[in-house]
């Protein structure tokens, strides 16, 4: 949906968890296909959810290089931790895509093209960093000389509902992309849960005109002064907290600088190859295509599937793989992230999510793999 | 290799207005589709051609179709050789190997409107004799006035009477002003840069040479990201580049 673009001046709204059940409800009514938090085998993902029941109340994480943990305390709060394994690219650029249809007979060749789904995203519990992700894609598969039609599809009809964090995690780093904790804007509704001291009550910002006409719906109040300061003061808090930090002002003059740094061979070294951090990434976009034929042979099908740049296969061309190193592959990754994503898209492919640090079985850390290179800029293996 | 020639209904097909340098993505019933240059004349609006080395199970597929077979073509893509820019200059059309085939469009229109350039020159290194790509239209084109042609083998028996040796061992034996040349070049990464190199090296400014890129592609389109090249998508900021815009990154292993 068209956001508006956030802004301070607006007086906020307060919703009860009632008056949010009231509008997962509304919602429902209006045929949305309802996703958000989960609490799933271990971890909080984002899936369907019926009610406010659903959401991870009581829950947070603790995320560190390679690891992920979730705790119980007991409390109240439904948004108390920061994101998991999953992204809301799973839903707009799905994992995998049937593209189309081919049918065959003795006199012709039928091509007949996936139609888009009418099915309406309500995403609850957006991140700013996943706003900002959100905002990357769009520009990646809407925003050039070709439009992807299925996540066209998906992505204009996806109502927004974000969520200021309240934590910040233990490999996030937002604050120091200027990718949050505030969510500024892309949003249809944006709200800040206030829980602990005083009454539990969901602040409540406009984004759009469709989140104002969905609020309406729903019963609310205006918020007070002092629910407005301690909405402020829960982001603050949060963006002093990050767990990690990039200095991010030269990233790409100084790793397109040292594209041959010993480092990148030093990190090759722990890489596994194993592709989790594309996957978890909100922003990596590459996939591969399948084609497949059924046992007549006359009706074939291509697929699209998420592909990663760690494969062999992503850079093969007649007998052998442009990137056939550990190396060149962690490097191509790193550098189209964080440097030639700003020649391509105007900014940077980060999000500062953590996502990547977490997930990575070996726990390898793109701040420290900065900062690496950032402390020794001189260290090159000389080659041409 | 295999020529491919697809029937296009006439010039408001958007496939039939091609410019050279561009490519087709060429699908193969049930088993994928690849990126083809296209390698006929861009004038010729009622076909459209293309050579197919098969190398893999779609090329090969293609390779196979007969005559009347179906075949899934999207295009074209991609940027083209500078065919306007070089007018008044001299042209040098260097090739090693199928890198001959996106360059045959331009030879078509050089031909074509000869008189629109100056000194035009092909220089063609392929392996060995059973190597060299349209034959019969090489020879057509060595017996043209006024179009220098000179082909070198890597290898070859004694019945070759032409040159033996790497294609930049060529550039002394055609004649051209390197002040005012338009360069194209296409083949092999390896060979490109050591062609280019050597143009260089003999005055030829870097903003004067062309040359074209291949990657791992699956869409054309810029969405796979498999064709990315430092911040180029070879599928639309490429396959044709200026040689000063990605020196560079040419410079850089497995990049
Ligand atoms: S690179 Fe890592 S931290 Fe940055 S957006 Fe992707 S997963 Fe998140
Ligand atoms: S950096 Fe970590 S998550 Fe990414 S491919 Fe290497 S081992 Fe896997």
């Amino acid at each position: 949906m068209a956001g508006r673009s956030g802004n301070g001046t607006l007086p906020l709204a307060a919703l009860t968890v009632d008056g949010l059940q009231a509008l997962l409800q509304a919602f429902r009514q209006h045929g949305y296909r309802i996703v958000g938090p989960t609490v799933r085998d271990q971890a909080i993902v984002y899936d369907d959810i019926e009610s406010v029941e659903g959401l991870p109340r009581g829950w947070t994480d603790e995320q560190d290089g390679g690891r992920y943990r979730l705790t119980q305390l007991g409390d109240d709060a439904l948004f108390n931790y920061a994101v998991g394994p999953h992204s809301w690219k799973q839903f707009l650029h799905p994992p995998l895509l049937r593209l189309l249809s081919v049918e065959r007979d003795a006199a012709t060749v039928r091509v007949v093209p996936e139609i888009p789904p009418t099915q309406r995203f309500a995403f609850v519990g957006v991140r700013a960093c996943e706003l900002h992700a959100i905002g990357l894609q769009d520009r990646i598969l809407l925003g050039g000389q070709y439009v992807d039609p299925h996540y066209s599809a998906r992505r204009e009809s996806t109502f927004i509902v974000a969520v200021n964090c309240g934590k910040a995690g233990g490999t996030c780093f937002c604050a120091s992309m200027n990718t949050g904790p505030k969510v500024e804007k892309g949003f249809d509704l944006a709200i800040t849960e206030l829980v602990g001291e005083g009454p539990h009550v969901f602040l409540v910002e406009e984004g759009s005109d469709a989140g104002s006409a969905m609020l309406d719906e729903v019963p609310h109040r205006a918020a007070t002064q002092d629910e407005i300061e301690a909405a402020q003061a829960v982001v603050a808090r949060t963006a002093v907290a990050m767990g990690r930090e990039i200095r991010s002002g030269d990233l790409r003059e100084l790793l397109l600088g040292n594209l041959e740094h010993l480092r990148w061979e030093e990190v090759a070294s722990r890489c596994l190859s194993c592709a989790n951090c594309t996957m978890v990434c909100p922003t990596c976009f590459c996939t591969t295509v399948e084609d497949t034929t059924d046992l007549t042979g006359d009706h074939a099908e291509r697929w699209r599937r998420w592909d990663s740049c760690f494969t062999m296969d992503f850079s093969y061309m007649h007998g052998g793989s442009v990137r056939a190193s550990a190396r060149s592959r962690y490097r191509q990754w790193m550098t189209h992230k964080l440097a030639s994503w700003i020649d391509q898209f105007g900014t940077s492919g980060c999000v500062g999510c953590g996502r990547c640090i977490t997930w990575c079985p070996v726990g390898i850390d793109i701040t420290e793999e900065v900062r690496a290179i950032r402390e020794s800029p001189a260290t090159t293996e000389g080659s041409s | 290799m295999v020529s491919l020639e697809i029937a296009a209904d006439g010039s408001d097909n958007p496939l039939s207005r091609f410019r050279p340098g561009q490519f087709n993505m060429l699908y193969a019933f049930g088993i994928g589709e690849i990126p083809i240059s296209i390698s006929g004349d861009p004038a010729s609006t009622d076909r459209i051609t293309h050579t197919v080395r098969s190398v893999g199970p779609v090329s090969a597929a293609l390779a196979k179709l007969k005559r009347g077979d179906h075949v899934g073509i999207r295009g074209p893509f991609g940027s083209s050789w500078p065919v306007d820019e070089a007018a008044g200059c001299d042209v040098l059309l260097i090739a090693g190997g199928i890198g001959l085939v996106p360059l045959r469009p331009v030879l078509y229109h050089l031909l074509k409107h000869r008189e629109t350039y100056g000194r035009v020159a092909l220089l063609y290194g392929a392996r060995t004799r059973d190597d060299l790509l349209y034959r019969p239209e090489l020879d057509t084109w060595r017996r043209t006035p006024n179009f220098q042609v000179r082909v070198t083998l890597d290898r070859a028996g004694r019945d070759w009477v032409g040159d033996v040796g790497y294609v930049t061992g060529l550039l002394p034996k055609v004649r051209f002003d390197p002040v005012d040349t338009i360069a194209m070049i296409c083949g092999p990464e390896v060979m490109i840069r050591s062609t280019a190199l050597a143009l260089l090296d003999i005055g030829v400014a870097a903003t004067q040479i062309f040359i074209s890129l291949e990657r791992n592609m699956k869409c054309a389109v810029g969405f796979c990201g498999r064709c990315q090249l430092g911040s180029h998508f070879i599928c639309k900021d490429g396959p044709v580049y200026r040689y000063d815009r990605v020196h560079d990154l040419l410079a850089i292993r497995e990049l």
